[in-house]
């Protein structure tokens, strides 16, 4: 029984990894743009999120829904007026400056809110509970995977049936085709990461109300969402969510064997799967 | 009229070679003059040197943008701990397996890390530093997760130091520090001159012209494989190399410390990049600026880092190539040369 529990519980972790990889792959698979500072980024939205609880007193999914604007127009801003600028053949400036961007957040933070270990507080949800016969689940990580589940089954409603979805898709596939139809680049772009703010956000509050935070965790987290996006292959929303499973498993089965090896299996059941399957599990883009 | 000729050397290049060698002279009789802070001062700056000169040749030269370096700086400080503690090595031999250690890593993890291509690369090396990180803490001989000394008598007989101190009548201390200083100036020269030596080379040609156009490169016949291979083997050797070497100074090890994606890599990036990426002169202006920026406003502790990465943000935005890059620009000075230029010899009016 004890194994089915760390099954339960590592499938609902997945979702949590999920939703930090979804905003990623969102934004690589329109621009090709991987952003360093996803994971420091997520964080910050959590300090957003903890501001405005115990600042104005509001509910921890109101204060979400408040900063999902405010992160939205972040984004915006910051790829309209600092990341298209290192758009192009060369690698090396989207990378490098996203990785100064995550030390300045990093440190920012750090400036701003201490090294302390903060968490959100969301009252009797911290502790509510699912009996489900065998198992018995925390309510919270079961609305942790259900809003991976919503946001994904979203992105991809957006991403193949809406016009946005089609300026999108034209962008990633052929720039200077969508170019011709009158799409603009740079707005879709700027568009293209506010969204992917957006699922930050809700991340951010389900990261913020699980377990304890500090401004040093970006790097950790942007690392399990790179993972969950390779192992379910680049461009396909459903596979992030398989990686995100994975890894959770991963981490919660190592564990149960001996809590010093909960990260270090996650890692390993990654480089398992970069082993056997390079392109991921289920592969839809080809770069 | 002549024939035209293909030339690396300029005029400036020649020179700046001589005034190397002066530098290097005076470097090496300094402790002679300069007391123990400066000492320790200049070996944080020789071995920052030579990170930053691996990581340019990674990412710089070899188009390799690892975020992931820390890994070969702390497992050739750990395995020349190992070399100490385990082996009864005396510490300087053990640098020697500290670079093998960083060798012995790096195969793997091309292996696994060249499946994935540009940005994904760098976050598989971030990987890889952090498994390297996490297993290290479970070796229980070496401290675990809290990390461990170097022991007192394997520091006290190291081989030279009691030379050192008769020669310039210094304690142990001191002694050690002018031996680590010593290896870290020739760890820093032959870095620096070792590269440009590569890059002078056929292998040089390939890899610029790898990094500019890889199929084009291929086209022409150039193994784009294997020169990654060789690129990343030779920094991964000399960053392990550079750790072991740093730790020995140090004497006090610990995962989170030896593993710092700070330490071991940001700072190294900021430095290459506000030095000049892709050019030997930009990590050597940028190593200097780095060290007064240091020496001014380290104690601001998050403050200064923060203006740091606004300062490498900025650069990449607007002077991509750096500050030896709009040096260059301006006045055309190329101190270590690399590029192939075609010199036609004088123009004649050709008449029929």
């Amino acid at each position: 029984m004890i194994w089915l529990d760390t099954l339960v519980q590592g499938v609902l972790l997945g979702g949590l990894y999920a939703l930090f990889a979804a905003g990623l792959s969102l934004v690589f698979g329109i621009m090709r743009l991987v952003n360093l500072a996803h994971g420091d980024l997520i964080v910050a939205a959590a300090f957003l999120i903890l501001v405005l609880v115990t600042w104005l007193g509001l509910n921890p999914f109101l204060a979400a829904l408040v900063a999902a604007p405010v992160m939205f127009a972040a984004g915006w801003v910051l790829q309209r007026h600092v990341l298209n600028r290192t758009l192009g053949p060369d690698i090396l400036p989207p990378l490098l400056v996203t990785f100064g961007l995550s030390v300045v957040l990093q440190n920012a933070m750090l400036q701003g809110f201490s090294a302390d270990s903060r968490r959100i507080p969301a009252g009797a949800l911290e502790t509510a509970s699912l009996d489900l016969g065998p198992v018995s689940v925390g309510v919270l990580p079961l609305l942790t995977f259900a809003s991976a589940v919503v946001v994904i089954v979203v992105l991809n409603h957006v991403f193949y049936r809406t016009a946005l979805g089609r300026a999108f898709r034209a962008t990633s596939d052929d720039l200077t085709t969508a170019r011709l139809m009158g799409i603009r680049p740079a707005g879709v772009f700027a568009t293209a990461t506010g969204l992917a703010m957006v699922v930050v956000t809700i991340a951010a509050l389900y990261l913020g109300m699980r377990a304890n935070f500090d401004p040093s965790i970006g790097p950790a987290r942007l690392i399990y969402a790179f993972e969950a996006v390779i192992i379910g292959g680049l461009g396909s929303l459903w596979g992030t969510l398989a990686g995100g499973i994975i890894i959770g498993v991963a981490q919660t089965a190592g564990a149960a064997v001996n809590p010093e090896w909960q990260i270090l299996a996650g890692h390993l059941a990654f480089l398992i799967v970069l082993l056997l399957r390079p392109r991921g599990l289920f592969p839809r883009a080809f770069d | 009229m002549e024939a035209a000729r293909v030339t690396v050397a300029t005029r400036a290049g020649r020179i700046a070679g001589l005034a190397a060698l002066a530098l290097v002279a005076a470097g090496l009789a300094l402790p002679s003059v300069a007391g123990r802070a400066v000492i320790q001062d200049l070996f944080f700056i020789l071995t920052m040197l030579t990170l930053a000169q691996f990581w340019n040749l990674l990412a710089g030269f070899g188009g390799l943008v690892s975020v992931g370096q820390q890994a070969f700086v702390g497992i050739g400080a750990y395995a020349m701990f190992a070399g100490v503690i385990l082996l009864g090595w005396d510490p300087v031999a053990a640098i020697l397996l500290g670079g093998l250690a960083a060798l012995v890593l790096a195969v793997p993890s091309a292996w696994f890390a060249f499946r994935l291509q540009g940005a994904y690369f760098a976050i598989a090396t971030w990987v890889i530093a952090e498994v390297t990180r996490l297993a290290v803490a479970q070796w229980k001989a070496l401290g675990g997760g809290t990390g461990t000394s170097l022991p007192r008598e394997a520091t006290a007989d190291m081989l030279l130091v009691a030379a050192i101190g008769d020669l310039f009548g210094v304690r142990d201390a001191a002694a050690r520090d002018i031996l680590a200083y010593w290896l870290a100036l020739a760890l820093a020269v032959a870095t620096t001159g070792g590269i440009y030596a590569l890059l002078r080379t056929r292998h040089g040609l390939a890899l610029a012209a790898v990094r500019d156009n890889t199929e084009a490169a291929k086209s022409v016949g150039v193994d784009a494989v294997r020169l990654k291979w060789l690129v990343y083997l030779i920094a991964a050797f000399g960053t392990g190399i550079a750790g072991a070497l740093i730790y020995v100074q140090k004497a006090r090890i610990s995962p989170d410390a030896a593993f710092s994606v700070t330490d071991w890599t940001a700072y190294v990036i900021f430095i290459v990049v506000i030095g000049g990426i892709g050019t030997i002169e930009g990590p050597i202006l940028g190593v200097l600026v780095f060290a007064v920026l240091q020496a001014l406003f380290a104690d601001y502790g998050s403050w200064y880092l923060m203006a740091l990465g606004l300062i490498g943000v900025l650069t990449m935005l607007f002077a991509p190539r750096g500050l030896w890059g709009l040096i260059s620009r301006r006045t055309g000075l190329h101190l270590f040369p690399v590029r192939r230029r075609l010199d036609t010899g004088p123009t004649t009016p050709r008449g029929d």
